[in-house]
């Protein structure tokens, strides 16, 4: 079992946590030409160490969380609230 | 090389079981080769014993990090089938189903193919259209399917949970009777033998470490054994595909690793005589019983992408819930082993064997859940492509880039992410 610490509930079984998936992918602008849209969509670089992924505490605060994730080791990095304005708020609140 | 026959079974017998050879030699690695493939895997021994057979090709080398047949040939259910749907799917997994059964006569090895039917059940009206749908479009394009009530079920298949208050009430199963199971490692050394026995040098303890490439060609490869040159080169090494992408320099994937866990119990005298799937319509779960008796089942991936070839916790109780759910007779049956193999899980749960953008390199990858039914006609088909350069029709579509052309193979309609292509 993975334990995630999240921002918001302290360090819970993974098993609360649903999965998003890479966290680099930034789409593109709609009007952005189609091959962009097919790298960001079906291209991936999987890495096998350290990478940044999406996790949201389903069972929990439902909070989107961006977490750094050793794939070969599940040794979690850090985490942070995914969306930017919510991880700033926090930070000014410590 | 001895050829195995009743004959020499007999003999051996008789005489102290003396007479046996190895089974495929352990040679040092040549300089160079006409094609190397990388991962003596199922698919790339299938790939090397194609090339030998059906296209005369002599000079090739198999390299392996491990030990033949040591990652996912290992780590399955050994599930075989052909109940596909979509175009490029259905033809495939059909011929397929057709190597494996001339398979064990083919390779002069036991594969212990058992063609015992493959019985998904349906829990609802709806998942019994949708399976309806599935498999008369599969006995109008020349594979068997059937549909069986629930009086058929229960005659055949007495031990499941028939209850009323099951929380997804069984209301009868779609059944492809010439699927079945086959011995895995048997799978492995058969291709490995018979590939052998074409001159293929299968060298084991031999990882990659770097792609060598010269602009727009590969040249060879360098490993843990000195550097493999290598007319044509092909990747055979689905759940590392994309590090090995990355040794050569080549960008992204439509491709995420991703780890399933398999599992086996104590044995126990026959109880189920088919390969039972609870999944359409209500959770994800298949379950076989081996010839040792032991029960064989496994369910979904881990959920996260994984390189650990090893599983969670939360999928083994998912999993044995499913288990007490559709056979409540195994709920005091221990568990004996389990184990986790990587898998490429593609965007849209199809395989790639295809082209690159390099001249001389060759992809076979992206094989999800499906990989072992797939291996015959994966080695079949990834053969005639580095043999021919160019696909074969019925591969046509599964190469990288099918998504920008919009022709996704997605057999579930699950969409462009990974995880949900079980």
């Amino acid at each position: 079992m993975i334990r995630i610490p999240c921002p918001f509930c302290g360090e819970r079984d993974h098993s609360e946590f649903g999965y998003g998936g890479d966290g680099t992918i930034v789409y593109p602008a709609l009007d952005a030409p189609a091959e962009e849209w097919v790298e960001a969509i079906f291209e991936r670089e999987n890495i096998c160490g350290v990478q940044s992924e999406t996790w949201q505490h389903v069972n929990g605060c439902r909070m989107w969380l961006l977490i750094e994730r050793n794939t070969m080791t599940h040794e979690i990095q850090s985490v942070r609230p995914a969306h930017e304005g919510v991880a700033k708020a926090l930070e000014e609140s410590k | 090389m001895t050829r195995y026959s009743a004959w020499s079974v007999f003999w051996n017998g008789l005489t102290g079981q003396k007479g046996w050879d190895r089974a495929w030699r352990d040679p040092e690695p040549k300089a160079e080769y006409d094609v190397v493939i990388v991962g003596a895997g199922l698919h790339g021994l299938a790939t090397a014993y194609y090339l030998a057979k059906n296209h005369g090709v002599r000079n090739i080398a198999v390299v392996e990090k491990g030990y033949l047949g040591g990652g996912n040939a290992g780590r399955n259910t050994t599930i075989v089938r052909s109940n596909y749907m979509m175009p490029g799917n259905r033809d495939f997994y059909e011929h397929s189903l057709k190597l494996w059964e001339n398979l064990s006569h083919d390779l002069n090895y036991n594969v212990m193919f058992s063609q015992r039917a493959h019985v998904s059940l349906f829990h609802s009206p709806a998942s019994r259209d949708a399976a309806a749908r599935r498999y008369n479009t599969m006995r109008l394009t020349d594979t068997d399917g059937e549909l069986w009530s629930l009086d058929e079920l229960k005659r055949n298949v007495p031990h499941l949970n028939y209850g009323p208050n099951s929380r997804f009430p069984i209301l009868g199963a779609a059944v492809q009777k010439r699927a079945g199971t086959a011995r895995h490692d048997a799978v492995a050394w058969g291709y490995a033998r018979a590939a052998d026995q074409h001159g293929v040098d299968i060298i084991q303890k031999c990882e990659v470490t770097g792609v060598i490439r010269d602009g727009a060609r590969v040249t060879g490869l360098e490993t843990t054994r000195g550097i493999i040159k290598g007319k044509k080169v092909g990747f055979a090494v689905a759940g590392n595909t994309s590090r090995l992408w990355g040794m050569a320099e080549l960008g992204k994937l439509p491709i995420e690793t991703h780890k399933l866990q398999a599992f086996v119990s104590e044995p126990l005298k026959p109880l189920l005589d088919q390969v039972v799937v609870f999944g359409v319509g209500g959770a994800h779960f298949y379950i076989s019983q081996s010839d040792k008796g032991g029960m064989v089942f496994g369910g979904d991936i881990d959920w996260y992408k994984s390189y650990a070839q090893r599983g969670n916790l939360p999928i083994v109780q998912d999993v044995a819930e499913c288990a007490t759910s559709i056979l409540p007779c195994l709920g005091r049956v221990r568990l004996l082993r389990h184990w986790s193999g990587v898998m490429d899980m593609s965007m849209d749960g199809a395989p790639f064997i295809c082209k690159t953008p390099l001249d001389n390199l060759y992809l076979n990858a992206g094989w999800n859940y499906g990989g072992f039914k797939a291996t015959p006609a994966s080695g079949w088909y990834f053969a005639d492509l580095i043999a021919n350069d160019r696909p074969a029709r019925v591969v046509v579509n599964h190469d990288l880039t099918r998504f920008e052309r919009g022709v996704n193979i997605d057999e579930r309609g699950a969409g462009p992410d990974p995880k949900l292509h079980g």
